[in-house]
């Protein structure tokens, strides 16, 4: 007799833990031959409560860590994820009926996208700050700094490269995430989380919430401890109604155009900065340089 | 000008020093003190006095600060060149600064060196002016204190109203805060009642924070001025040095009720530099040192300006340099 | 002595005032089919001039002579030229200071002081530096060949009329953009006389166009569908109801918005230069500033002496006729802002703040406010979360560095802090922990166009100035890419 296997649950991620949903709602994820995959969890408006506690109380910690030491973390996310390959490919393969050539592409492009944005955290000061050349006996200089918590929703054009590509440059500015994933592939998201987990990433920086988008998202638009949206994975549609809502906190919101957002995703365009720049904040700090002596000052 | 106020000066030191709480005068007290005093960011201060030395001083205002500025003045000679015959002319312009116009006051003092002090004494005699001196091995100051005090004997014996010394600026760079203060003490002595100016030669103090400690530490030890500079280095006085001066006198005010006078010497030359000093005097320490006897200008070329812009101000046209004496 | 300082006035004359402006419409003045507007001068109450307005048609008229100068010249011509442009301008704004700053001072209520030493000059200067840019964004670190995005409508406020011009033309057109720009209803003159320059510059028609009006005409410039581009300074709530208003549009929006800086004063402070800065922080422009250090923070234990310092400077400050060179503290913008700071001293004495104000006494006319402070705020009262934008400062005390950064932080604004330590190490942490687009550190209300300003949090998002000022104006195309 063949011998069961043993299922996987799959649930939130939350705060470093996988709880279930707290409404105790499971929706059912079937392959393309119409067999249960999982019955994964259906994340409701205290679960989107719950994971915004979790990435605020997270944002400290990460915000505060030397860019180094991001760098490092989000490498290692790239080690883990590529020592979880055969899984991951398999969920793609399961989920979407791809050959398995073109889920290992897509898979490799989310780890090289991790490689590529692990090496960015400690760049973003040279490249988008400076010191600034003031015209008086000042010190100036302007650095970027995290917006904070940011809810994203991930695209479903396929399922791991898009919310890799959205999550990353979220983390590597510094910010903490809420991320809903794509419904249909909440497998291949959770498998994800558990990469995150198992990659040093302290607890509360990506907080993975599985279920509708559509019910979800406006909680996130709406509420007043989210900094920043990225709305990716919304139809053009429905993102009037979330951008609006955003708009009662003046909540910064990456809304990509259709005619470059919508479509399938190029595993092979290098990524540009406007994400990483999205929840990128610039602070500016001025400081008076003294003479040393008396001498150098204003004589009269 | 005449006083709009009395003084008020305690010329009890120790009874100023224990109101502010000075634990003794021995260096670790001072130092407590002094290196206690609220730092001075440079920046601050002159983005301050360069503010303030925009205002648009004119008519009736101008008029009354020329004439003030020239009331204050310490018509001063100290070189080495120095005879009686170019002192007594010195002393003539100070009693009378422009002969051919009304009404000119005369400046506060003449400043001499301690043997020109009779001739200069005998010279205003009678007339207001009053004689300053300086003393204790001006301009260095390197000597021993016994030639300090009998430089000051010498000057206050010969008729000087008021003597202008000068710190040991070594001491004080090397911390030796309670030799500068026992110097202080002891002249201020020597001075009787003669008025004691302390020169604390801020070009070679070299920061705003030292020029703060000195200017308590000679007003804690009983100088009746403090007083910028010799005008032998430079740099010598400035706007943003004399309103940290005039912030410790002002403070000093504000906690004792002792009023102190401030003296800033050397570079000023114009009569908008005597005006934005003013102006200064006027916000940063308060109308009550618009007074010669709180407030004066050591210089010897701004009354040459000043009465030429009095002329323009009285005149109506502008006056130049061949219409004022030269002495 | 008694020092009273006679009166240096700038004469009015040198701002030669015109009795009506029209519209800058297509590189022509013309007509509105608004409404003619008044402006007023606020140091008096006083019509100061008549003012031409658009109306929606104007608005079209404007937006589409701006795509054409977009589509036409602009676009095509090269980036050095454009610059040439620009500098161009600013040497026209230097050449024409004095009348600017009075024509500003007229028009605002603000001191001759401000618009001659800070006002116009920064203004000319946020011309040179941006010119320098158009020939070089390949340099910004937004990629090779970042592209401008359009036309940008652009709404500014009337606390710094023509500078505010200046920080929104000036990027749009170094980065390539042609421009529909609203200024205030209040203050529409110098960016009328700035109009003027822009034609003795040559510009082409329609790359700048300056549109009076009032709320409607700024609504209409963002809400129409041929501007690519939104720039907004003003109010928090006007400028939510704006981002609202795009949702789902895809326009670029840079808004910068409401504040309540924190200024934070620590016992180790060099005291004379916190107060100085205390004093320019909240009377600078009558505190009429987004960034205005609104919120005094002091340490527990120089609380007292502080406040004493302050007060006696306070007290020196002078209040009055805007056109005196030796006024410190001008008048109110109108008489809806005179209402409204009035209004909230009065709540704020209401709930025992303990009112001090200034002893000054004001002219009889006009919508002067003395210089006030709240003594005794605690974080809960209106007039300590509240924008005064006003003369009116609200102390608060703290005990700790942690406290003091938990209070500063405390608002949903994010616009400025000042920190005033001797401790460098503390300036520092305190700069990398407080929440707010401008740190300044020892000093306060310091802007320069190589350095970006802009807010956290409700005080709206995009900077102006430096690199990311640039930023705003640009496409990097690489949006939708993972």
């Amino acid at each position: 007799m063949a011998r069961l296997a043993v299922a996987k649950t799959y649930k939130l991620y939350l705060g470093g833990a996988f709880p279930r949903s707290e409404s105790g709602r499971t929706y059912q994820v079937h392959d393309t031959k119409g067999s249960l995959m999982a019955n994964a969890a259906l994340a409701s408006r205290k679960d989107a409560r719950n994971a915004v506690v979790a990435a605020r109380s997270g944002l400290a910690k990460w915000a505060g860590a030397t860019p180094y030491n991001r760098g490092q973390v989000l490498y290692r996310v790239a080690e883990m994820l590529e020592s979880r390959r055969a899984d991951v490919v398999e969920l793609i393969v399961r989920s979407r009926g791809v050959k398995a050539a073109e889920a290992r592409a897509e898979v490799d492009a989310a780890v090289d996208r991790i490689v590529h944005y692990a090496g960015w955290t400690d760049k973003l000061s040279a490249v988008f700050g400076g010191a600034n050349a003031v015209s008086g006996p000042y010190f100036s200089y302007s650095a970027p700094e995290p917006t904070g918590v940011v809810a994203v929703a991930a695209s479903s054009a396929s399922p791991l490269l898009p919310l890799v590509g959205a999550v990353l440059p979220v983390l590597a500015g510094g910010n903490t995430a809420v991320v809903v994933a794509s419904q249909a592939d909440p497998t291949v998201a959770v498998t994800f989380a558990e990469v995150l987990a198992t990659s040093d990433v302290p607890a509360g920086v990506v907080n993975l919430l599985t279920g509708d988008q559509a019910e979800i998202m406006p909680w996130l638009a709406s509420h007043g401890d989210v900094n920043g949206l990225d709305l990716t994975g919304v139809p053009a549609d429905q993102r009037v109604a979330l951008e609006r809502a955003a708009a009662d906190t003046v909540k910064r919101v990456y809304s990509p155009r259709a005619r470059s957002g919508g479509g399938e995703p190029d595993v092979t365009a290098a990524p540009g900065t406007a994400r990483l720049r999205a929840f990128l904040e610039t602070k500016t700090v001025w400081h008076p340089v003294g003479a040393v002596s008396l001498a150098g000052g204003s004589a009269y | 000008m005449s006083p709009t106020s009395t003084p008020t000066g305690s010329t009890d030191a120790a009874a100023l020093r224990a109101a502010m709480g000075l634990g003794g005068t021995d260096n670790a007290a001072l130092r407590t003190f002094l290196d206690g005093l609220p730092a001075v960011d440079p920046v601050g201060v002159e983005a301050r006095a360069t503010q303030l030395a925009t205002r648009s001083i004119k008519k009736d205002t101008k008029r009354a600060l020329i004439d003030l500025a020239i009331s204050m003045v310490d018509l001063t000679t100290l070189e080495g060149a120095d005879t009686p015959g170019k002192v007594r002319n010195l002393c003539r312009k100070a009693v009378q600064p422009d002969r051919e116009v009304a009404g000119t006051p005369s400046t506060a003092a003449v400043c001499v060196y301690p043997d020109m002090v009779a001739v200069a004494a005998e010279a205003v005699a009678g007339t207001g002016v009053k004689v300053a001196s300086v003393a204790t091995a001006f301009p260095a100051g390197r000597s021993s204190l016994e030639v300090k005090l009998a430089d000051t004997r010498l000057a206050v014996e010969a008729g000087a109203d008021e003597v202008d010394m000068v710190i040991d600026r070594g001491a004080f760079l090397a911390g030796d805060y309670a030799t500068v203060f026992e110097q202080v003490v002891a002249v201020k002595e020597a001075c009787g009642d003669a008025r004691l100016k302390v020169i604390l030669e801020t070009g070679e103090l070299a920061t705003y924070d030292h020029v703060r400690r000195a200017s308590w530490l000679a007003l804690l030890a009983g100088g009746d001025f403090i007083k910028t500079s010799t005008g032998k280095i430079a740099p010598a006085a400035t706007l943003p040095v004399t309103h940290v001066m005039l912030q410790a006198v002002r403070d000093l005010f504000d906690l004792t009720g002792v009023q102190r006078a401030v003296k800033p010497a050397g570079g000023i030359r114009t009569t908008k530099d005597a005006i934005a000093y003013l102006v200064a005097v006027h916000e940063v320490a308060g109308p009550q040192w618009l007074d010669p006897h709180w407030f004066r200008f050591g210089a010897s070329g701004v009354v040459n300006d000043l009465l030429l812009q009095r002329r323009t101000q009285t005149q109506g046209h502008y006056s130049g340099p061949r219409y004022v004496s030269v002495d | 002595m008694d020092l009273t300082y006679a009166p240096a006035l700038e004469s009015a004359a040198l701002a030669g005032i015109k009795p009506r402006y029209q519209l800058f419409l297509d590189g022509a003045f013309v007509d509105g089919g608004g409404d003619d507007l008044t402006s007023v001068n606020p140091a008096t109450g006083e019509t100061l001039t008549t003012v031409s307005t658009a109306s929606a048609a104007d608005v079209d008229r404007a937006v589409a002579a701006a795509r054409r100068a977009y589509d036409g010249p602009w676009s095509r011509m090269g980036g050095a030229e454009r610059g040439k442009y620009l500098f161009r301008i600013a040497r026209a704004i230097a050449e024409r200071s004095r009348e600017l700053a009075v024509a500003e001072t007229l028009d605002n209520g603000k001191p001759i002081r401000e618009t001659r030493d800070f006002d116009v000059p920064t203004a000319a200067q946020h011309f040179f530096h941006h010119a320098g840019w158009a020939d070089k964004l390949g340099h910004l670190g937004l990629g090779p060949a970042p592209r401008p995005l359009g036309v940008a409508g652009q709404v500014i406020p009337w606390n710094f009329p023509l500078l505010m011009a200046a920080w929104k033309i000036a990027p749009a057109l170094a980065a390539g953009n042609t421009v529909v720009l609203k200024p205030a209803e209040t203050t529409p003159v110098t960016a009328l006389i700035l109009a003027e320059i822009l034609a003795d510059a040559d510009l082409p028609p329609g790359v700048v166009n300056i549109l009076p009006g009032a709320g409607d005409v700024g609504s209409a410039i963002v809400n129409h569908d041929g501007v690519d581009k939104v720039a907004f300074t003003g109010s928090t709530p006007v400028g939510k109801r704006i981002q609202s208003e795009l949702a789902g549009t895809g326009k670029k929006l840079t808004l910068e918005l409401g504040g309540k800086g924190a200024n934070i004063v620590f016992a180790d402070a060099a005291i004379d230069q916190a107060v100085e800065g205390i004093v320019s922080g909240i009377f600078f422009n009558q505190g009429q500033v987004c960034c205005a250090g609104s919120r005094l923070l002091v340490q527990e234990s120089v609380a007292e002496e502080v406040v004493e310092k302050l007060k006696r400077r306070i007290e020196t400050l002078r209040v009055g006729e805007p056109l005196d060179k030796n006024t410190d503290v001008g008048a109110l913008n109108s008489q809806m802002q005179y209402d409204k700071v009035t209004g909230l001293v009065e709540v704020g004495a209401q709930e025992g703040a303990g009112v001090w104000t200034s002893s000054c006494t004001l002219p009889q006319k006009g919508w002067f406010v003395a210089p006030t402070v709240f003594t005794d705020a605690t974080a809960s009262m209106r007039v300590a979360r509240e924008e005064i934008f006003g003369p009116v400062l609200t102390t608060l005390t703290f005990r700790t560095p942690e406290e003091a950064l938990a209070k500063a932080n405390n608002t949903p604004y994010g616009l400025s802090a000042g920190v005033w330590t001797e401790k460098g190490s503390r300036a520092m942490g305190m700069a990398a922990g407080l929440k707010a687009g401008v740190v300044w550190d020892n000093t306060f209300n310091k802007f320069d166009p190589t350095a970006s300003f802009g807010g956290y949090g409700e005080s709206g998002f995009g900077r102006e100035g430096g690199t990311a000022g640039m930023a705003a104006y640009l496409d990097t195309d690489d949006e939708g890419a993972f």
